[in-house]
């Protein structure tokens, strides 16, 4: 009975501050997924402006002019009305503008690749979707880890997104919007997250047999936290190279964390070129995003 | 090197024996077929089949069958589906659920294939099929023979899915089969070859299809009868042929270059030697976008019949509905990226087509305003039909919304490819494309067979779907705001769980309805004296095909009517204009039936099958076959006949119930006479 009751309670837990709530979506703990709730929510108003008449009208139309309903007025012939037409074609305009505008705006300013404003320095992380786990690098600090990503809470992050395999796509609910990973190419997205925890990231883009056993726990940890859980981990033995990259390239699901203490230089450009052998040489020192890839083929 | 030869790829060991819940799949759909060919051979009713039936290029014929091909890719799709929503209610924790990844993979891809391939498409095909041709007085469609062609290639295809569970696999990369996913690297196996080649040769089927009736409807209208004066439901199918002319070749062609890539080793889509995942995306939603309209309109056109039929009202804003259908068409071509805003094509990219998806709303919702307007001081009867169509208009309002929250790209990098866009394409596809061909089914099922469905196990149906519905996807729109991604085997969350099993609680209302349904055609079979309809305008309609009887004559109308107005037979109802023709008759050319048809389709099959496995000799030889059997069909000068003025006459005078093709049964002559 107890465990009945521990599964059916959190059905009653609304989105709220201060703990995880099971909503990942409405208990934002960053500035990039907020403003992504915050807009989800503003869109969802404005589309009941429209949403609610229908219902309404359907149900009441539905009701009142019943054909049993002989009392009510019946006109066989009424089959136009210009006060109607143009009801009906500009409200829903006049919702689209102000939703377009809004589309523009916010499109603009949660675009993923743009970086985050803070005057903290941001850090970098090279993210490498692989069958079936997350390879994290930080090339300023020289560690890797395999399923666990540790980050400073308040700073912003600049993730270089790449795959070693198919296409897959990078998400933390909690902490904003999504991207692919594709080989051969790279995608940036910036996030900041400004409270401690552990939460959730994924791949939801279905990436063959491993895909569900493909996620892994994001920590934010404070300034100090962060500095001595890179100094902890550089104490470590394992060197990320080429050879250990193709170990971990075996096709594995709910992978346990793994750390290394080292990383070759230019992994993370290696596997990039790997795919795309041409395209870094032209495009000299410019990363490949998906735009300039198509460019650089034509 | 022999076996090579003739068998390729394919080994004693790609049947799945071992495998207990696919062979017992197998096992009953060999028996129920086993069961079928029996009965049909015990009743003698062979040459009747063959003759009146396969060999058919009747577009009502035709448009019967196509309507059981999709109830019976219906059943297949549903039974994938409560497999996967029963899988997953299990798959938390360590209970993996009761499916092998490998297995729940195919089954979801499965289930996309076939309900927008095989079941939407020869759904509205088949009700297009049966009443556009009655609906602008026409004989036949422009090219009847070509009609029978489209039919076999799209049952071909639904043969070579079935074939797929019992013979290897199917796709295990989704029913979009993005690559690299679905590039020989990562699925070697012949699963996304039977995904490829069923979409290949049904798209093929539907293309032919699209040219026959914008053909049709361009050139074969009654006189009179003007493009403003067109029913609605035409109306919506030519828009609809358009949209399939314009996108089907772009999914010929990208299946195609997949195909090179998995069988010449060729580098369009792979990862490395310069190929470009990001352009399947692209091509594939260039023709998927379109298509979701393309199953969409056509049920738009059914509401609009059935709306104002049963408010027993004009409908209101016509040239607005028009203008609305065209909009929808015309935006349904810039809108694709939205399927992947995060694929990084940056701010100015996304904000486009996410501005663009947003203006489809306005059209929808003009539409959505007129079908409340047509209701709107009528005398509303509560038929299936109508049931259908305001279960549609709540639910689709619910779903337009969901939809537009998808569109604006912020919002979509937090629900992109989570349980609320599962939720979401249900709720614009369930009520706006299959609530309409039921309602179509129901509405038009007394005009095709001469008796009426009973209306209590209709409604029972209704309700069943509708609140099933709604028990069934509601709750996933709450788990994608818990952040559960689509196509998951198995998780870890354990709050998850009750909603799976609400949402599983949901399909089982709605396999109620299903039953509902089946229950009402064996229902209304039994009672079909009681159901008959002698005066072919049951309804009290008002378009062309109410004013035959029903079922029509094969040559539809005896006399070619000619068209005043808007609503021609109710006008012609109103000012007494008799609408049944009057002798003197006069010759009618008909098409004659042929089995080249039934040939090209069945060499269709083979040559899928062959190329599935590898096994290039009977591939060559079926290609050459299909190409012989057009070579034959062509240089046939013996195509038609006329059929005499005393025959029409004698056929008139007795009624077309008795009528019959080249005298030997009419639609529902298998039924009684079984």
């Amino acid at each position: 009975m107890k465990k009945l009751w521990t599964t059916l309670l959190p059905l009653l837990w609304l989105p709220s501050a201060g703990y995880c709530s099971p909503w990942a979506l409405l208990d934002p703990k960053g500035p990039i997924a907020a403003d992504e709730k915050h807009l989800i929510l503003t869109a969802f108003a404005l589309m009941l402006i429209v949403v609610i008449p229908v219902i309404v009208m359907a149900l009441a139309f539905a009701w009142k002019y019943r054909a049993s309903n002989t009392g009510a007025t019946y006109a066989p012939k009424w089959d136009n009305s210009h006060t109607v037409e143009v009801v009906v074609w500009t409200v829903p305009a006049i919702i689209v503008l102000i939703l377009g505008t809004l589309v523009w705006r916010s499109t603009h300013a949660l675009t993923p690749e743009k970086p985050i404003e803070s005057s903290v320095k941001p850090l970098t992380v090279e993210v490498v979707a692989m069958n079936w786990k997350w390879l994290f690098i930080y090339p300023e600090q020289g560690v890797a880890s395999v399923n666990r990503l540790v980050i400073p809470k308040d700073t912003p992050v600049d993730f270089r997104i790449t795959s070693d395999t198919v296409m897959t796509s990078f998400f933390i609910p909690r902490l904003g919007g999504q991207i692919y990973a594709m080989s051969g190419m790279q995608t940036n997205l910036n996030l900041l997250a400004d409270q401690t925890g552990t939460f959730r990231g994924l791949n939801t883009q279905f990436s063959g047999e491993g895909f569900a056993g493909m996620h892994f726990e994001t920590d934010v940890a404070s300034a100090e936290d962060f500095a001595n859980w890179i100094d902890v981990t550089k104490k470590g033995d394992a060197r990320l190279d080429r050879l250990s990259l193709a170990k971990l390239e075996n096709p594995s699901e709910n992978v346990q964390p793994i750390y290394f203490s080292s990383v070759e230089p230019d992994l993370f450009q290696a596997i990039l070129s790997k795919y795309a052998p041409d395209t870094p040489n032209r495009l000299a020192s410019r990363c490949i995003t998906p735009s300039n890839l198509i460019q650089a083929q034509r | 090197m022999f076996q090579s030869v003739l068998f390729g790829k394919l080994t004693i060991e790609s049947i799945p024996y071992e495998n207990p819940i696919i062979m017992g799949a197998v096992g009953a759909s060999a028996i129920l077929t086993l069961m079928l060919l029996g009965w049909v051979t015990q009743r003698g009713q062979w040459g009747y089949l063959w003759r009146e039936w396969l060999t058919s290029v009747d577009h009502k014929r035709i448009g019967v069958m196509y309507l059981i091909l999709a109830g019976v890719m219906m059943l297949r799709g549903f039974a994938d589906a409560i497999m996967m929503r029963i899988h997953q209610a299990y798959a938390e924790g360590a209970g993996h659920g009761f499916l092998p990844p490998e297995h729940y993979d195919q089954i979801f891809s499965a289930h996309g294939t076939i309900m927008i391939i095989f079941v939407a498409m020869p759904f509205f095909i088949g009700l297009m099929n049966y009443i556009v041709p009655l609906q602008i007085g026409a004989r036949d469609v422009a090219f009847p023979f070509l009609n029978s062609v489209s039919f076999w290639l799209t049952a071909a295809s639904a043969a070579l899915v079935m074939v797929s569970l019992a013979i290897g696999d199917f796709s295990q990369a989704g029913w979009s089969g993005y690559p690299p996913l679905s590039e020989l690297k990562f699925s070697p196996g012949p699963g996304v070859d039977y995904w490829i080649w069923s979409l290949q040769l049904g798209g093929i089927g539907t293309l032919l299809t699209g040219i026959n009736f914008f053909v049709t409807i361009l050139r074969m209208r009654a006189p009179g009868m003007s493009y403003m004066k067109l029913p609605v439901f035409t109306w919506t199918i030519l828009v609809t042929t358009v949209l399939i002319m314009m996108s089907f070749p772009v999914l010929t062609v990208t299946l195609a270059l997949l195909t090179l890539d998995r069988y010449l080793d060729m580098h369009f889509f792979t990862t490395g030697m310069g190929g470009n995942q990001m352009m399947f995306a692209n091509l594939f939603w260039i023709w998927g976008h379109p298509e979701v309209y393309i199953v969409i309109l056509p049920a738009f056109g059914i509401f609009s019949e059935v709306v104002p039929t049963f408010s027993r009202k004009k409908l209101f804003g016509y040239a607005s509905m028009v203008y609305a259908s065209i909009a929808i068409a015309l935006l349904s071509f810039v809108v694709w990226l939205h399927h992947f805003f995060t694929m990084g094509a940056g701010a100015d990219v996304n904000a486009f087509f996410g501005i663009a998806t947003m203006v489809i709303a306005v059209p929808t919702g003009v539409k959505v305003f007129n079908w409340l307007f047509t209701m709107y001081r009528g005398r509303i009867e509560f038929t299936t039909p109508m049931l259908w169509s305001i279960g549609f208009i709540i639910t689709f309002a619910v779903g337009g919304m969901t939809g537009v929250l998808l569109s604006v790209p912020g919002a979509d990098f937090l629900l992109h490819n989570s349980e609320f866009l599962v939720a979401h394409f249900h709720n614009m596809l369930i009520p706006g494309a299959l609530f309409g061909y039921l309602a179509g089914f129901s509405f038009w099922f007394p005009k095709m067979f001469g008796f009426r469905l009973d209306e209590k196990w209709g409604k029972r149906a209704f309700w069943s779907w509708l609140v099933g519905f709604y028990v069934a996807f509601m709750p996933l729109y709450a788990l994608g705001f818990m952040g559960m991604p689509r196509r998951l085997v198995h998780y870890d969350n354990p709050i998850w769980q009750p909603y799976l099993l609400v949402a599983l609680f949901g399909t089982f209302l709605i396999a109620y309805g299903i039953f509902c349904q089946i229950t009402q055609i064996v229902v209304s079979v039994r009672n079909r004296e009681a159901l008959r309809d002698k005066t072919g305008d049951v309804w009290n309609s008002h378009s062309l095909e109410w004013s035959l009887p029903s079922p029509p004559p094969f040559y539809n109308f005896a006399k070619i009517p000619h068209v005043d107005t808007l609503d021609a037979f109710a006008h012609m109802k109103e000012m007494g204009i008799p609408h049944r023709a009057q002798a003197p008759y006069a010759p009618i050319h008909m098409p004659r039936n042929s089995s080249l048809g039934v040939i090209i389709g069945a060499f269709t099959f083979n040559f899928g099958f062959a190329m599935v496995w590898h096994i290039w000799l009977p591939a060559a030889a079926s290609l050459l076959a299909i190409i012989i059997a057009i070579v034959a069909r062509a240089s046939d000068e013996d195509v038609d006949y006329m059929l005499s003025a005393e025959e029409v006459a004698r056929i008139e005078k007795n009624g077309a119930s008795a009528s019959a093709h080249n005298s030997a049964g009419s639609s529902s002559d298998l039924i009684t006479q079984g």
